[in-house]
């Protein structure tokens, strides 16, 4: 089997692959990053926290000018995950502005990024409607 | 009066454009001496320098400034805060008066951006990547963007936008109205980088940089500076008549920071740092924003512009859409908004834009802004936002 690795270690690539968030053990502030000490209130503990395959849209933007090497066009979203937590990826199934509407759910899905050159895959995760 | 106070009784800026043969020096230089002359001083009567400046912080420019236009032994600052640069420059020297270290302060804001392209975009490509290996506090293996999302500049601000147009319901053509504004605004002021009126068919009909954006709703990089020269109540006070009638009081200095709060940990709130900036600076002022004549802000890109109507309370909680579409902030509207051309139009030399937007206002309070004057402006705004975040408002009014 395939060797596969997260793009960022957020993405658990589990059965079925979910995100993970590190949690504040005293106000329960979500973080995606690593880190020193909570932003919110200044604790120092935190325990992994599973975050939820679905959400809501906040944001959402169509970007047709990037660099070369990115295919354009392509949506950008922030999602509200149901449950607690924020995260921005691609709305993999629609460039269509109409389309997005208020409150618009979506689930997490996952695709490989590509491939390195010991044959490892990396997996990135987007969302669709 | 009170002996607290500060007065501005200098200001100057370069036109902002783009010029190949001027360096940050030049520049700086030019907006330096065009305050200090505006003031009726020279160098030598300056307690306190600030120099903002972004893309060459590391160069000490508040220094070499000093090495082209005097070199008194004062301290001198150099200041860095995102777009919030400029602003936080003037915040020192307001800062070295109020605390009692200086009568005067100079505050020089200068940028040379040339055709940077899409700011955020300059990340450093990765080393060989031969074999994936996770780095970084996100222990990530491939660059970002356009993978999970955009975090440019143009993205950023488009998702700022959405986010408030998913709830309250502003169209493409309300946001792209905010650019036909400020394009046919910057059409009266010759400092402006840009002086050409579009129609609303030709913003929504440009290229799409990411949606609702199109290309005349992004600001341009460029060059430019600018100045002012600040000075404390009592030194006023032993002013000649003139500089005290031209004088204009910074009622508010106000310089905030992000809050925690949950979606700016993946996309930045440009929001709530600005009301609490702008709530800060009405209250310390004693004026709310019905007294403003004319407004000055962060119009980094059309939607950014749309949402401070509302962050800034000039319109109605949610209103900000039907804010633009009645014309309120048009320079003949309820509260007229970057009548300057704001950064869309004007430019956004970063390190200089927190000070140019004082100088427009000031300006204007001065009843010196010529074909693009506010009649009998008496108070005004001026709000820069940086991503860090930084966020800077000052209220200023015109001496009595």
């Amino acid at each position: 089997m395939t060797n596969q690795i997260p793009i960022v270690d957020y993405l658990v690539l589990g059965n079925p692959p979910h995100l993970r968030a590190h949690g504040c053990d005293a106000c329960d502030a979500l973080y995606l990053d690593r880190r020193n000490a909570c932003a919110r209130c200044s604790g120092r503990d935190f325990s992994s926290r599973k975050l939820s395959n679905s959400g809501r849209v906040r944001a959402f933007t169509v970007v047709h000018r990037a660099a070369p090497s990115i295919p354009t066009p392509y949506t950008s979203v922030v999602v509200d995950l149901d449950g607690g937590g924020a995260v921005k990826a691609n709305l993999l199934d629609t460039t269509e502005p109409a389309e997005i509407t208020p409150d618009l759910r979506v689930e997490l899905t996952t695709f490989v990024v590509g491939t390195d050159d010991d044959g490892t895959e990396a997996v990135g995760f987007g969302y669709c409607r | 009066m009170s002996s607290a106070d500060v007065w501005v009784i200098g200001a100057a800026m370069t036109p902002f454009g783009r010029f190949a043969d001027k360096d940050v020096l030049d520049l700086a230089t030019e907006a330096a001496l065009d305050a200090l002359g505006d003031a009726g001083t020279t160098i030598r009567d300056m307690d306190a320098l600030a120099v903002g400046n972004m893309y060459q912080a590391d160069a000490h420019n508040a220094q070499r400034l000093q090495k082209q236009i005097g070199q008194t032994g004062i301290p001198a600052y150099n200041v860095v805060n995102a777009c919030a640069t400029g602003a936080t420059a003037v915040r020192v020297a307001w800062l070295s008066i109020r605390a009692g270290e200086a009568d005067y302060g100079l505050a020089v804001g200068v940028e040379k951006m040339g055709k940077m392209g899409l700011l955020g975009g300059a990340a450093k490509k990765r080393a060989d990547r031969k074999v994936f290996t996770p780095s970084g506090r996100y222990g990530s293996v491939a660059k970002p963007e356009g993978l999970l999302g955009t975090g440019l500049m143009p993205g950023v601000f488009a998702q700022a936008g959405t986010e408030y147009a998913l709830r309250h319901g502003v169209s493409a053509e309300q946001f792209a109205e905010v650019a036909r504004k400020n394009h046919a605004h910057s059409v009266l002021n010759p400092l402006a980088q840009y002086r050409k009126e579009f129609s609303l068919a030709e913003i929504t009909g440009a290229e799409m940089i990411s949606y609702p954006n199109t290309l005349p709703m992004c600001c341009p990089t460029g060059d430019g500076a600018a100045a002012v020269v600040l000075v404390s109540d009592a030194k006023l006070r032993t002013l000649d008549p003139d500089v005290r009638r031209r004088a204009v009081k910074i009622s508010a200095s106000v310089l905030t920071s992000d809050p925690w709060t949950e979606s700016a940990q993946v996309q930045p709130d440009v929001n709530t740092l600005t009301r609490a900036a702008a709530d800060q600076a009405y209250e310390k002022a004693g004026i709310g924003p019905d007294d403003l004549d004319l407004v000055e802000l962060h119009d980094c890109f059309a939607t950014a512009e749309l949402l401070h109507y509302d962050n800034l309370r000039l319109c109605e909680p949610g209103g900000a859409g039907d804010f633009i579409s009645s014309g309120g902030p048009w320079r003949d509207g309820k509260t007229p908004v970057n009548v300057s051309g704001g950064l869309l139009s004007k430019g956004h030399p970063i390190g200089a834009t927190g000070v140019a937007n004082l100088f427009e206002v000031v300006t204007h309070l001065r009843g010196e802004a010529g074909d693009r004057q506010i009649e009998g402006a008496r108070v005004g705004l001026t709000h820069v936002i940086g991503l860090a975040s930084a966020c800077a408002v000052h209220i200023l009014e015109r001496a009595a």
